[in-house]
């Protein structure tokens, strides 16, 4: 297993450093720039920024700095936030959205995992029913109108919970909900489907002829092999939600890193972009190989190579 | 073991999740929340360039002179000013006492030094030639010898700025924020960094910064060190950084927050007429910019007729939610010259383009019909520019329908801001969307964007005309020719229809009655160092 770990881990650098190199050139092929303003600015002032943050060099010399500074831990300076370094940014908001939506991942693992289980076991029925209504609902809505929707009522109509910042727990609610609701519903829908397949195999039936009561048949046997595909879905979901949504972060004012993933595109703020982006891709890689671990702790049969 | 599977899982999560979570500091006391937009690229002076950054800066930071509720230039950090004969030398005195947020001595020399950082090339300050252009030794200190520039303290509290050209309106300039002061001692020791933090961000004015939470907000509280910190009844201000609109409005109907700019633009329609809605001028005007340079907008008679067969109240009052006023001159409310009003004493008192537009239409076709294109005929198929942001798609969709009348077909091109911008600059575009809100209310400011020569000329207009008028103003030491030369050049441009203006620009927000005491300006910043909280 260390081999297989430490394969991985070299896949993961050079995943990594494609992903960097592409986003490098691609932000570059796309019109505009950073001091870009509905004024203009100076043709000097341009050339001093251009000159302070390296712009002014040959595309492939300023690749080669990035890429040398970025493996020395230096991400450079936002080209827009004047004052803040790349690394400073996402070491204040990453806290901020993965604790929203490390939250939101646990929400949507303990509602949707039994939730999923007890639509297979009453597959047909009327819990089926209603919590694979909840589900397709759960898929279709965007979160913006969960949170627009959201707000109105428990926010501006009933007055109940604030509507926007984070500090306190009633602040959660509502961006954990909305937050919560797409992977809840699409868990559900993955734990009922492969629960069905398992409990159709013939050991389950081997384990009911032998006398096991149906409670110890569904975990001990049924819940293991089910929940397989759920964690696949859960790492990189994990990867995103810890990253943070730019529209629930947007709509409930949320400091997150989520808002700088777009705001850095729309604003040309290319080491923003290239920071966000290598950890996002770091995180989501990592991510990757845990859910392989953990496969092969939850079975054993699986065999990491 | 799946349940410790599941169990670790968990304890992953929330191990993640439990990493950091800032301690919220309490502002005790009267505190105005106000939205006034999303987080400021920078509070740094020298750097800003924005208007939610400006409004900021006017709280933390106070000039040489500053703007009062009336529009007139009022003492600030200096107590009186004047000018040499010849309008080339201004001299400022400051205040007795003048203090810094941290309690140290604020001297002419900070102003000196503060001046000069602007200029300084590793700086890359924006607004320095707008604001210092007209300095003696300027074109040197902008190539990074700093000590060319000719402001000089003659003692800890006089301040004597030397000027190439005679500025009637340098007071202006030194009532501008990026001519705020800075602390030489917290920028040297701190970089750009200096004015990211609340413990290195040392400043001048009626608030200092205790908080700035990125994303979320900034709350700023009394300055006891300002002079003329008795006036002031806030305990602090906080501002809510809020980009979505929506967001801002249900935090105003919580009550969580007593101001805010970005109101949804779906909600004005029911807000308009009630007590917390208000709708103010600012200085700008909302325009087309033509490009000159190609057919058949270099066709004077094509430029007017496209002008004339706009409905400007229909798009003004019922497209635009009466959020806009319909521009019939290139230069609207609020712009100054020596005898008040600019525009009442633009073209004789009259309006350039009239109101009537009946007639206008009439005669658009007659201007067309004139340029070889009679209903529309042999005119080629045109295309309009702009980004999609308020309401844009709005007018160009009102304008594919209001050409329409003329017999022109006009296709609409939607681009992202970023891209939008550099290709209206490259002159790659037939009309495109332009708008322009001044910095200070000389008229000069925006007639500045039709000079040939002018970075912001995007329809590459170049009449010689012009451009003498425009030397003129720049020129002569006589006010009143200045202004005649400023009123011919606007003469000139909407006689030959340089751009179509469309709308004059608003600020609207909404404010709760409990505020008193606040004012906005005709600069589109909002004053709340005097407000108050009336429950």
């Amino acid at each position: 297993m260390l081999k297989y770990i430490v394969k991985r881990i070299g896949l993961a650098i050079v995943t990594i450093w494609a992903v960097a190199t592409l986003t490098y050139f691609l932000i570059n092929m796309v019109p505009g720039g950073p001091f870009l303003s509905e004024k203009a600015v100076s043709p000097q002032a341009l050339a001093a920024l251009e000159a302070k943050y390296g712009l002014d060099k040959p595309l492939w010399e300023q690749y080669v700095t990035y890429m040398t500074d970025a493996l020395h831990g230096d991400f450079g300076d936002s080209l827009k936030q004047r004052g803040r370094t790349v690394t400073s940014i996402i070491a204040t908001k990453f806290p901020v959205s993965a604790k929203l939506g490390g939250t939101a991942v646990i929400v949507s693992l303990l509602v949707g995992v039994p939730l999923g289980c007890a639509a297979a076991m009453n597959r047909g029925k009327a819990l089926d029913n209603i919590i694979s209504v909840v589900a397709t609902c759960g898929i279709a809505v965007p979160s913006f109108v969960i949170c627009t929707v959201l707000m109105y009522f428990l926010g501006v109509h009933l007055n109940l919970l604030p509507t926007f910042g984070l500090t306190s727990w009633k602040h959660y609610i509502m961006p954990v909900i909305s937050l919560a609701f797409y992977p809840t519903a699409y868990i559900m829908r993955l734990m009922r489907s492969s629960m069905l397949d398992v409990l159709g195999q013939d050991y389950m039936r081997t384990a009911r002829a032998k006398g096991l009561s149906q409670k110890v048949s569904i975990f001990k046997h049924a819940l293991r092999n089910a929940i397989l595909p759920v964690v696949t879905y859960v790492g990189p979901m994990l990867a995103y939600t810890l990253t943070g949504s730019f529209v629930v972060e947007k709509i409930f004012t949320i400091p997150g890193l989520g808002g700088e993933f777009i705001g850095s595109i729309t604003t040309r703020d290319y080491t923003v972009i290239m920071g966000t982006t290598i950890f996002l891709a770091a995180l989501m890689v990592v991510m990757n190989v845990v859910v392989d671990i953990v496969y092969k702790i939850i079975d054993p049969r699986i065999k990491l190579k | 073991m799946k349940k410790k599977v599941i169990a670790l899982l968990l304890v992953a999560c929330m191990l993640v999740g439990a990493t950091a979570c800032g301690a919220e500091t309490k502002t005790e006391g009267k505190v105005l929340a106000v939205q006034v937009g999303p987080d400021p690229e920078t509070v740094d002076p020298a750097l800003n360039s924005a208007v939610d950054g400006g409004i900021m800066l006017l709280h933390s930071h106070e000039c040489l002179l500053t703007v009062g509720q009336d529009g007139t230039l009022q003492p600030g950090q200096a107590e009186s000013w004047e000018t040499s004969e010849d309008g080339l030398t201004w001299t400022f005195h400051l205040r007795d006492g003048l203090k810094w947020s941290d309690g140290s001595d604020l001297t002419a020399e900070d102003f000196v030094y503060s001046w000069k950082r602007v200029c300084d090339p590793a700086l890359a300050a924006p607004y320095a030639e707008t604001v210092l252009g007209m300095v003696k030794g300027y074109d040197e200190a902008i190539t990074g010898n700093l000590d060319a520039l000719a402001v000089t303290a003659t003692d800890a509290q006089t301040l004597v700025v030397e000027l190439n050209a005679p500025c009637s309106f340098f007071g202006s300039l030194a009532a501008f924020a990026t001519l705020s002061p800075v602390q030489q001692e917290t920028v040297e020791k701190n970089g750009e960094a200096w004015a990211i933090s609340p413990e290195t961000y040392v400043s001048n004015g009626a608030f200092y910064m205790t908080e700035w939470v990125p994303g979320s907000h900034i709350t700023m509280s009394k300055n006891p060190n300002y002079w003329n910190a008795d006036a002031v009844k806030l305990d602090a201000l906080k501002f809510v950084l809020m980009e979505d609109s929506n967001a801002a409005y249900s935090a105003y109907k919580t009550g969580e927050v007593l101001m805010i700019k970005d109101v949804p633009t779906e909600e004005i329609p029911s807000l308009t007429g009630t007590s917390e809605f208000y709708v103010d001028p600012i200085i700008g005007t909302y325009y087309l910019s033509l490009n000159t340079e190609r057919e058949p907008f270099n066709n004077v008679n094509v430029r007017k007729a496209l002008s004339l067969a706009i409905d400007r109240e229909y798009v003004a009052s019922t497209l635009m939610e009466g959020t806009y006023s319909a521009a019939y001159n290139f230069m609207g409310p609020g712009w100054i010259d020596e005898n008040g009003e600019f525009m009442d004493n633009a073209n004789g008192g009259q309006t350039y383009i009239s109101s009537d537009y009946e007639a206008n239409l009439e005669e658009a076709k007659a201007l067309l019909a004139e340029a070889g294109y009679a209903n529309g005929e042999g005119f080629p198929v045109i295309s309009y520019t702009t980004n999609d942001s308020g309401y844009h798609k709005t007018v160009a969709e009102y304008l594919q329908q209001a050409w329409a009348e003329l017999g022109i077909t006009l296709q609409v091109e939607i681009v992202e801001w970023s891209s939008f911008t550099p290709m209206r600059r490259n002159g790659e575009y037939d009309i495109a969307r332009n708008g322009w809100v001044g910095d200070y209310s000389d008229p000069s400011n925006m007639l500045d964007l039709l000079y040939s020569t002018n970075g912001n000329n995007d329809g590459k207009y170049n009449n010689p005309e012009y451009d003498a008028a425009m030397e003129v103003s720049r020129t002569t030491l006589d006010t009143t020719e200045r202004f005649a030369a400023l009123h011919q050049a606007e003469d000139i441009l909407m006689e030959e229809a340089a751009c179509i203006p469309l709308a004059y620009y608003n600020d609207y927000w909404l404010q709760s009655e409990k505020i008193t005491g606040m004012w906005h300006s005709a600069y589109g910043y909002w004053y709340f160092m005097y407000a108050d909280i009336v429950e």
